[in-house]
C-alpha cells in the first residue's frame, strides 16, 4: 500500500556492481517506502537476482558505483550478517539443503540472533516450538518440518515456504522475495501469496523479484519496475505488469521510450 | 592457537624438566641387544622376550608400506630411541601456575574442572583427592571381576590372559608398524570383562593410574568373555602433546559368544602449526576380533589431530550373526593429512556391518577414506552398508574415497553409499542472510553432517567433541 508521508526504507542511487570483471548492474535507482510493494521483473539475465544478491551482501559481487541506503544506514558498509539483523531480508530463489540439521533448530538459531539484536527476549526451544507452530498455520504447513533436516529433500513448493516462514518469524523491514513463484503450482502460490500478504503492514515494505506476472495476481504490487540489461527501464502502476503479460518483453524492448513517455 | 600449541610443546625445555633423564634413555637405534634391554628393564617374563624377537625378525624383513596417500620424509628408525625411563613430570602446585593460555583452550573446549587440573600438569591431589577417585572406581570393577590396569602391570599379575591373547588378533608380523609396535612396546592398557559381566561405568584411559609414559609405542588389549559389556573411552578432547613425533600403537579387541565391545577415540595429537611444521606421526594398528557368536564391535572415533593419521580400526566377524561397527570423523586443517577408514572381515553367517565415515577437510589438508569389505566363501546371508560423506571447506583440501569390496558369497548384501559437499559462499551467505555469522554457521554444517557419529558416542564426550570440531575448524572460513 502507498502510505502518505511513510518513510523511506531503502535509497539506491546510480548502483553499479559486477561479477568477475563483468558489469551486471549498470546503474540502478531505486526508492521503497514502508508500507510499499515493489515487484522487480524481467528476462533471465536482466540482472534482477543480481540486484536483489547484492542489497543481501553477497561477496562475490563488487560495487563499483552508487550508494545503498537503508533508513539511516549506509548498506554497502555493512557484512551480510549486520544487513540481515538491520532488517533486511532475502528469501532465496534455491535456498541451501543443510544435512543434519534440524530445521527448528535453524529457525531458533537465525531468530534469537535477530531477536538478541533488537534487544528482545530469546526463546528457549519449548518457547519456540509454540511460537513457530502458531507462524506455520499462516503458511499451511505440517509440523514434520520442524524435526526435517533444513530444505533437505524439500519439495520447489516446501523449501519457498520455509522461506517465508523465515520471514514471518524473523518480521524483516524490508523483504526481498527472489522469484518466489518458481516451481510453485497454483495451489502453492496461493498459499505462499496469502503468506506474503498477511505478513506485509505499513510499517515493512516487500520486494517482489519475477518474471511471470502470475505471482502479481496475488501479492499486487504497488509500483512494477521493468530491468533489461542491468538498468531499470521501465517503471509504473500495477497495470504495466499486465501489459506486459499480453504484450511480451519485446514490447518493452521496442517501444521502451514511447511507453515511457505514455506512462508519464 | 599455534602460539599456544608451540609453547605447550616447548614446555618441558622452558621448565627444565630434562634434568637426569638422559642417564635412563637407550642409546639410538634399533638391534636384538636394545628389545632385550626393554624387556630385561621392565622384567619380562622369557616368553614375552621371545614374542619381542620374533616381531623384531619378522620387522627386519617388511618393508615401509606406501599405498596409503599421505606424504612425509622417510623415517630413521635408527635414529630413535626406543626405551626410556618414565619422564618424572614436574608438578605444578596450583592452578594458579598454568599458562593461563591453556585454560582459555579448555574452557572453550568445555574440559570439566577436576580433568583441566589433571591435563595441565597440576598435582591432582592438590585439586581433589584423585587416588579416592581412582581407588572408588577400582573398588567398583574389582567386584564384578573386571581386571583394568596397564598392560605391564597384567604382564606380572595375569600372564596366562597376555600370553593366550596377545598378538591372536595382531599378529606380530601383521604389518610394518604393528611388528615394530610388537617388538618395542612398552606400556597401555589391559582390560578383562569376566563371562557375564556388563562393566557398569565406561572405562576411560583418564582414571587408569599410570597413564603417564604410556609412551610412543602404546600397547592395548581388550577382552570381553562370553555375555560381557564393555564401552572404552580412548583420549580425550584436550590437546595433547609428544616431543617423540612417531607414534605407533596397537590395539587388540576379542569379544566371546554374544559379548559386546564399544570403542570410542578421541584423538587429538599436536597437529603441527599451521605451515604444517611438526606434528605427530600416528601410524596406529586397530583391529577387534568378534570371535563368539552374537558378539558385537564397535568402533567409533573422532580424529581431529596429528600431522599424519594412519589408522584402519578393523572387524574380523568370525562369529556367525556377529556384528562390526564403525563410526568416524576425520577432521583435517592446515597441513594435516589423514589416511583412515576400516576393515570389515566377514567369515561367518549372517554377518553384519556398517561403516559410517565423514572426513572434513580445511585449508590445504587431504583426507581420505580407505575401507575394505570382504565377504569370504564362508559369511553366508552377510550383509555390509557404507556412507562415506566428505566436506571441504574452502578451495585448497582434498578429499578422497578408496572403497575396496571383495564379495565372494553370493548371497551377501553389499551397500555403498558416498557423496561430497563443499562449505562455499553460497552456503555462508544463506546463513548470513538470517543474521548467522560464519563461525557459526560452519559448526552448525560441520555439526549436521557429523550427527550419526557423534551420535555413538557416550554422552560427555559426543558434547566435548561437538566443541572440539568447532575449535580446530576455527578461521578456517572467510
Amino acid at each position: 500500500m502507498i502510505v502518505n508521508n511513510s518513510k523511506t526504507l531503502l535509497l539506491v542511487q546510480g548502483l553499479r556492481a559486477s561479477i568477475n570483471g563483468t558489469e551486471i548492474l549498470k546503474g540502478i535507482d531505486l526508492t521503497v517506502k514502508s508500507g510499499e510493494i515493489h515487484a522487480i521483473m524481467g528476462l533471465n539475465g536482466s540482472g534482477k537476482s543480481t540486484l536483489a544478491k547484492v542489497l543481501a551482501g553477497h561477496a562475490a559481487y563488487e560495487i563499483t558505483a552508487g550508494t545503498v541506503r537503508f533508513e539511516d544506514k549506509d548498506l554497502l558498509e555493512l557484512a551480510p550478517e549486520d544487513r540481515a539483523r538491520a532488517g533486511l531480508f532475502l528469501a532465496f530463489q534455491y535456498p541451501i539443503e543443510i544435512p543434519g540439521v534440524a530445521n527448528t533448530q535453524f529457525l531458533r538459531l537465525a531468530y534469537n540472533t535477530i531477536q538478541a539484536q533488537r534487544g528482545k527476549e530469546e526463546l528457549d526451544p519449548l518457547e519456540f516450538d509454540d511460537f513457530v507452530r502458531e507462524k506455520m498455520k499462516l503458511l499451511d504447513m505440517n509440523p514434520d518440518f520442524l524435526d526435517r533436516s533444513v530444505n533437505e529433500g524439500f519439495s520447489g513448493g516446501e523449501k519457498k515456504r520455509n522461506e517465508i516462514l523465515q520471514m514471518a518469524l524473523l518480521e524483516p523491514k524490508l523483504s526481498i522475495l527472489d522469484e518466489m513463484d518458481s516451481g510453485l503450482d497454483i495451489d502453492a502460490l496461493k498459499t505462499v501469496a496469502n503468506g506474503v500478504n498477511q505478513i506485509a503492514n505499513k510499517d515493512n515494505a516487500t520486494i517482489l523479484v519475477t518474471h511471470y506476472q502470475r505471482l502479481l495476481d496475488y501479492v499486487v504490487p504497488d509500483f512494477v519496475h521493468i530491468m533489461q540489461s542491468g538498468s531499470i527501464v521501465l517503471t509504473g502502476g500495477k497495470e504495466l505488469a499486465l501489459e506486459l503479460e499480453t504484450r511480451g518483453y519485446d514490447w518493452v524492448t521496442a517501444n521502451k521510450r514511447s511507453i515511457a513517455g505514455a506512462i508519464a | 592457537m599455534s602460539a599456544v600449541l608451540q609453547s605447550l610443546v616447548n614446555q618441558p625445555y622452558k621448565h627444565g624438566f630434562v634434568t637426569k633423564i638422559e642417564s635412563d634413555v637407550a642409546p639410538k637405534g634399533l638391534n636384538e641387544d636394545i628389545i632385550r634391554l626393554i624387556s630385561a628393564k621392565k622384567n619380562e617374563p622369557e616368553w614375552l622376550l621371545s614374542f619381542r624377537l620374533e616381531a623384531y625378525q619378522k620387522w627386519l624383513t617388511m618393508k615401509e608400506p606406501e599405498w596409503q596417500n599421505v606424504h612425509y620424509p622417510k623415517i630413521d628408525f635408527q635414529a630413535i630411541s626406543y626405551y626410556s625411563a618414565p619422564k618424572p613430570k614436574k608438578k605444578l602446585a596450583s592452578m594458579d601456575e598454568v599458562d593461563p593460555e591453556l585454560l582459555r583452550t579448555f574452557e572453550k573446549l568445555g574440559v570439566p574442572m577436576h580433568e583441566r587440573a589433571a591435563l595441565a600438569g597440576v598435582a591432582v591431589d592438590v585439586i581433589f583427592d584423585s587416588v579416592s577417585v581412582a581407588t572408588t572406581y577400582k573398588q567398583k570393577l574389582a567386584e564384578v571381576g573386571i581386571i583394568f590396569c596397564s598392560i605391564s602391570e597384567a604382564v606380572h599379575n595375569h600372564p596366562e590372559l597376555i600370553q593366550k591373547y596377545l598378538g591372536t588378533v595382531v599378529p606380530v608380523g601383521d604389518n610394518y608398524f604393528a611388528a615394530l609396535n610388537s617388538a618395542v612396546f612398552t606400556d597401555g592398557s589391559f582390560c578383562f570383562i569376566p563371562k557375564g559381566v556388563k562393566c557398569p561405568m565406561d572405562l576411560s584411559t583418564y582414571f587408569r593410574i599410570n597413564t603417564e609414559g604410556s609412551g610412543q609405542f602404546e600397547r592395548t588389549l581388550i577382552i570381553a568373555e562370553e555375555d560381557a559389556a564393555v564401552s572404552y573411552l580412548e583420549g580425550c578432547t584436550a590437546p595433547r602433546f609428544d616431543t617423540n613425533q612417531l607414534h605407533a600403537a596397537v590395539v587388540e579387541l576379542v569379544a566371546l559368544d554374544n559379548a559386546d565391545i564399544k570403542y570410542s577415540t578421541v584423538q587429538n595429537w599436536y597437529a603441527g602449526d599451521e605451515n604444517g611444521i611438526g606434528g605427530i606421526y600416528n601410524f596406529v594398528t586397530k583391529r577387534g576380533l568378534a570371535k563368539g557368536k552374537n558378539s558385537r564391535i564397535s568402533w567409533t572415533q573422532v580424529e581431529t589431530g596429528s600431522a599424519i593419521t594412519w589408522k584402519y580400526p578393523s572387524c574380523i566377524l568370525r562369529g556367525d550373526n556377529s556384528v562390526g561397527e564403525f563410526y568416524s570423523v576425520a577432521v583435517t586443517n592446515n597441513y594435516q593429512q589423514a589416511d583412515t577408514g576400516t576393515k570389515m572381515i566377514h567369515l561367518g553367517k549372517n554377518t553384519r556391518s556398517t561403516i559410517v565415515s565423514k572426513g572434513i577437510s580445511a585449508g590445504h589438508s587431504n583426507s581420505s577414506y580407505r575401507g575394505l569389505v570382504r565377504i569370504s566363501p564362508t559369511a553366508e546371508g552377510a550383509r555390509n552398508y557404507s556412507q562415506c560423506d566428505s566436506m571441504l571447506i574452502g578451495d585448497q583440501c582434498g578429499a578422497h574415497t578408496f572403497p575396496y569390496i571383495q564379495v565372494h558369497n553370493n548371497s551377501a548384501i553389499v551397500e555403498h553409499e558416498a557423496s561430497t559437499s563443499k562449505i562455499g559462499e553460497d552456503q555462508l551467505f544463506y546463513f548470513s542472510q538470517r543474521g548467522i555469522d560464519a563461525e557459526e554457521a560452519v559448526s552448525m554444517i560441520i555439526n549436521g553432517f557429523c550427527k550419526d557419529v557423534f551420535q555413538q558416542l557416550p554422552m560427555e564426550f559426543a558434547v566435548e567433541a561437538t566443541k572440539l570440531l568447532s575449535f580446530k575448524l576455527e578461521g578456517s572460513v572467510g
